[in-house]
């Protein structure tokens, strides 16, 4: 239906009702009379398992319709188990509302007003309270106990053999650097951050020289994959709703989160029925105007495809001569598939002195 | 005190009628710059009433680009301005200063203000036996300040940049950086000085509540007779008194931040391409200091509410209110734990997981005393005699939402189920429903409750019963979907879902909710029009209506300038005698002496009367 329509139907049901409610504190204004009263009295106190009743009925329809529309299964070993203890928590709690709500919308229906009727007289009851106490301290204390050991396992250290990469946010996207053959990460500073070095990295850390920077994110299934997460002007956050996972970005301070994924995207897009299927990644702490647009990709490949992909990526300094030129020469030969060109090489000599550290500053 | 005696002094002429012109005060010094209680909290409570209506149109608003994401906004234009794209769609960063303006209004200037405000300014002296707060004259300061607060916040809606739109928790270095947003440049630097003069206003308020409660009370009034509602706004002042000051110091290092080139909260920051010089400071500390404050915030607001639920639900049930040590003992406990328990806003900020398991416990527990607050409730409705005024249905509706929005409080406070629905809707339903519509029922039913006291004159009960229906059915039918939003990982404070195809559902639910809250809002001005009506041509009240037993109602019916005429009545027991076996009555006013009931004297009131006989 046109959106314009339902518009004008609410705000004419709405004027409507505000205009017969105006009627009829104009007609009814004077002194309510005792009976009608009386009437009204009933008429709430009906009210209210009358909602009890339509609310619930409400809910546990549309429940398995909400359903349809949440996310796959969990991605990873620990959202399985998040997931569990969710939906266990989930009934635990409904029940609790489902009691308290039957008794708070009925009572109002049984012990409503009825002349001469005197209500019980009934301060306090020292064994009901105690018992009140304990019962929920208990189903707490098995939740707490549930809830810090799974903490426990989600937060722990990742392995040693992690997959490891790291993702920056920025207003308004994401970054991702992974570390190359050599598998480490070199150094980074934001006040190196220029055009050709998003990142900020340190261009005297030879380990810097075959890190790569893909488009999109690929993880091997199966493997612990770790991201290491900053943050380069603002708060971010890594939001992996098919992992159930979530991390903070934080500008000058790194954090980070791992997880083990369980299906490739391929086979994802089988158990979802859905071929167009993807992994993504959303950004979840408010960041400015393009906050709802940060998405980016996660592709989990099959460790083959993965080992294929990684290896055919190219350095971050492939084609980046404007950062390379920067580079001590006597460094460059570290940057994976040199050929030194030579006009580079003399402009390079005039700028940059042979003791100079990597720091370059941006404002000159 | 030479204050008192004053006010004493003129306590005879005032109770006859309003608009005396002949009394000694002058108009401005009687309803502008009043000291006298009665007359702040009304002026608490309409300035809240107004800064309610602001800050639902613009949630409105929001919900018009959630809900209807496709629709034709020029017809808002003339209003909008600028706010209005070319393209007839809410501008990206107004949506943005729009969230953020409807919480901080809403949280600050309606629950905390406009709730706390209103009842503690009212009630206390009125229910403790007391001519007026502890200074007057401060109590004027509180609300002056806390106006203009508003004003400059009101003012911050009109700029050109915008209010401050980094979310009501105003986290750094969004925040702090004047480049990373148009609202946080002048529209932030007025967000941070309201918010000063509005803690200031906090503090000189609650400091007054705290002195007036501990040293005002009439004779008899011991702690144990205290109305639950004054043990709540004692314990609310508490809570503000100690927590307010941590948020001025977080918004005067994020000033000094701002302006002065320190690096508190900022560090390593490369933005609009340059690197700022701020190096060394932590956002993360700028969390810590603002959730000192924000947990407990969510008790400010709440635990009037409960207080003003309890006397009411005891009130309108006939029946003692269940518990009622047991109550002030799980509010004594939900001040004491709402200290401890704020870093489970920050469970997934790189904070020492170690750290969050231990706020995950300190929170799970706070759900204990609640649960007995909710078991109280429903207890004291077991076998009452229920009269449903409209101040009691929002007492009940107040305990369900209290009920479904606190238990999901379960879930968020668990750190290995918040890391999935951090910042998710989940959370937004949550909130709204235990803290914003709890605290809002508590309030709707503290007006419809106190009306009669406050203006002599009785507000009309069917058009409060079509807008609780309303209400009630409109908070759950808005609040409650979102629940299911939370769980499928829709992130809060998105302009649009569409990017993602993880999110691009609920489309038919977006609307619904929309229009729930277009029609919930509609019904807000059915009391809006029923509270002004009835101000002027309301039925004439009694000067007991609900047959009640607390000592406000034994004031003239326009109590005056000290509240009593003549002596302040003495109290000789608790609040709660309501349907009392043996009493000819189904309550007995605090002020009736046990010698005067000797029928439904229990062994215990027995030793009781001793006393009193004694003194």
């Amino acid at each position: 239906m046109d959106f314009k329509v339902i518009l004008s139907i609410a705000t004419f049901v709405l004027i409507l009702a505000v205009l017969y409610l105006v009627y009829r504190v104009t007609t009814i204004s004077g002194a309510i009379k005792g009976s009608s009263r009386k009437i009204d009295n009933k008429i709430n106190a009906f009210l209210f398992p009358v909602f009890l009743v339509v609310m619930f009925g409400l809910a546990f329809w549309y429940n398995p319709i909400a359903a349809k529309n949440y996310l796959p299964e969990a991605a990873c070993d620990t959202g399985v188990e998040t997931d569990k203890m969710f939906w266990i928590t989930i009934y635990i709690i409904s029940t609790v509302v489902v009691i308290t709500h039957i008794l708070l919308l009925t009572f109002p229906y049984f012990y409503q007003y009825k002349e001469g009727r005197k209500a019980k007289y009934f301060p306090d009851n020292n064994t009901l309270e105690i018992g009140w106490t304990i019962a929920p301290a208990i189903v707490l204390a098995g939740l707490i106990a549930y809830g810090w050991s799974t903490w426990t396992k989600i937060t722990g250290p990742a392995p040693e053999k992690s997959n490891e990469l790291e993702i920056m946010g920025f207003q308004f996207a994401w970054k991702v650097r992974y570390p190359g053959k050599d598998g480490k990460f070199g150094k980074y500073y934001f006040r190196n951050i220029q055009a050709g070095n998003d990142f900020g990295l340190n261009l005297d850390d030879k380990n810097n020289f075959d890190d790569f920077i893909p488009n999109e994110i690929h993880l091997p299934v199966g493997q612990p994959v770790k991201f290491n997460i900053r943050a380069r002007d603002v708060l971010h956050s890594v939001f992996l709703p098919h992992f159930r996972q979530k991390m903070d970005a934080v500008p000058g301070m790194p954090t980070s989160l791992w997880f083990t994924p369980l299906y490739t995207t391929a086979e994802m897009r089988k158990r979802t029925g859905n071929p167009q299927f993807n992994y993504e990644l959303a950004c979840t702490e408010v960041c400015g105007k393009g906050h709802y647009s940060m998405r980016y990709i996660v592709v989990v490949d099959t460790p083959e495809d993965y080992k294929k992909w990684y290896e055919s990526s190219t350095s971050w300094l492939t084609d980046n001569d404007d950062i390379v030129k920067q580079i001590n020469p006597e460094l460059r030969k570290f940057i994976p598939n040199y050929t030194p060109k030579e006009e580079v090489k003399q402009e390079v000599q005039v700028e940059v002195p042979s003791d100079s550290t990597s720091v370059v500053s941006l404002k000159d | 005190m030479a204050h008192l005696e004053h006010t004493a002094v003129h306590g005879h002429d005032v109770h006859d009628e309003h608009h005396e012109e002949h009394h000694e005060l002058s108009f401005i010094r009687k309803y502008i710059f009043s000291e006298d209680h009665k007359v702040i909290g009304k002026q608490f409570l309409i300035t809240g009433l107004i800064w309610a209506v602001i800050g639902g149109t613009l949630s409105m608003i929001f919900r018009l680009q959630l809900g209807l994401p496709n629709a034709d906004l020029e017809w808002l234009r003339p209003i909008l301005g600028e706010w209005i794209t070319p393209d007839h769609k809410l501008s990206q960063e107004f949506y943005l200063a729009l969230v953020t303006m409807h919480g901080t209004i809403m949280v600050f200037f309606v629950l905390t203000a406009g709730l706390s405000g209103t009842f503690s300014n009212f009630l206390i002296p009125l229910q403790i036996g007391a001519r007026d707060m502890a200074s007057g004259f401060l109590n004027m300061l509180s609300y002056w300040f806390f106006f203009v607060s508003g004003v400059l916040m009101f003012i911050s809606l009109f700029i050109e940049t915008g209010p401050a739109s980094g979310g009501w928790v105003i986290y750094p270095p969004l925040s702090a950086v004047q480049e990373a947003m148009p609202g946080s440049g002048l529209g932030m630097t007025l967000w941070l000085c309201a918010m000063a003069l509005f803690i200031i206003s906090s503090l000189l308020g609650g400091i007054n509540y705290i002195t007036t409660i501990i040293n005002l009370r009439t004779k008899g009034m011991t702690f144990d007779r205290l109305p639950l509602t004054i043990w709540a706004f004692f314990l609310t002042a508490i809570i503000g008194v100690l927590s307010f000051p941590v948020l001025l110091s977080a918004a005067l290092l994020l000033i000094f931040d701002r302006s002065f080139g320190t690096s508190f909260f900022l560090s390593d920051i490369y933005i609009n391409g340059h690197a700022l010089d701020h190096v060394g400071g932590s956002p993360i500390l700028f969390q810590h200091l603002f959730w000192f404050l924000g947990h407990p915030e969510v008790y400010i607001v709440l635990l009037p509410a409960l207080g003003i639920t309890s006397e009411i639900i005891s009130t309108n049930s006939r029946k003692p209110i269940f518990g009622y040590k047991a109550m002030i003992g799980s509010m004594i406990g939900i001040t004491f734990l709402s200290f401890i328990v704020w870093a489970h806003h920050m469970f997934v900020t790189g904070m020492n997981p170690f750290l969050g398991s231990i706020f995950m416990l300190l929170t799970l527990i706070i759900a204990v005393p609640s649960a007995v607050k909710a078991f109280n409730y429903i207890t004291t409705l077991w076998q009452g005699n229920l009269i449903f005024t409209p101040g009691m249905l929002f007492s009940i509706g107040l305990v369900s939402v209290f009920i479904s929005g606190g238990v999901t409080g379960i879930i968020l406070g668990n750190a290995a189920l918040d890391v999935h629905l951090h910042d998710t809707y989940f959370v937004v339903a949550h909130f709204h429903l235990v803290m914003g519509s709890a605290s809002f029922f508590g309030f709707m039913a503290g007006v419809y409750h106190w009306f009669p006291k406050m203006f002599g004159r009785m507000m009309d009960e069917r058009l409060g019963y079509v807008h609780f229906w309303m209400t009630f059915v409109g908070v759950y039918l808005v609040f409650f979907p979102m629940h299911y939003q939370g769980i499928a990982g829709f992130p809060r404070r998105y302009y649009t879902y569409t990017v993602y195809n993880a999110f691009n559902s609920f489309h038919d639910l977006e609307a619904f909710i929309s229009i729930a809250a277009f029609i919930t809002f509609g019904a807000q001005f059915i009391f809006g029009f029923n509270f002004f009506y009835s101000i002027f041509k309301g039925r004439p009240a009694s000067s007991n209506p609900w047959r009640s037993n607390t000592l406000e109602w034994t004031t003239p019916l326009h109590p005056g300038h000290g509240n009593w005429v003549g002596e302040i009545p003495t109290v000789y027991r608790w609040p709660y005698d309501y349907s009392k076996p043996g009493a000819e009555d189904d309550f007995i006013p605090q002020t009736v002496p046990y010698s005067q009931t000797a029928s439904s004297n229990t062994e215990h009131d027995a030793e009781l009367l001793k006393n009193e006989q004694s003194h």
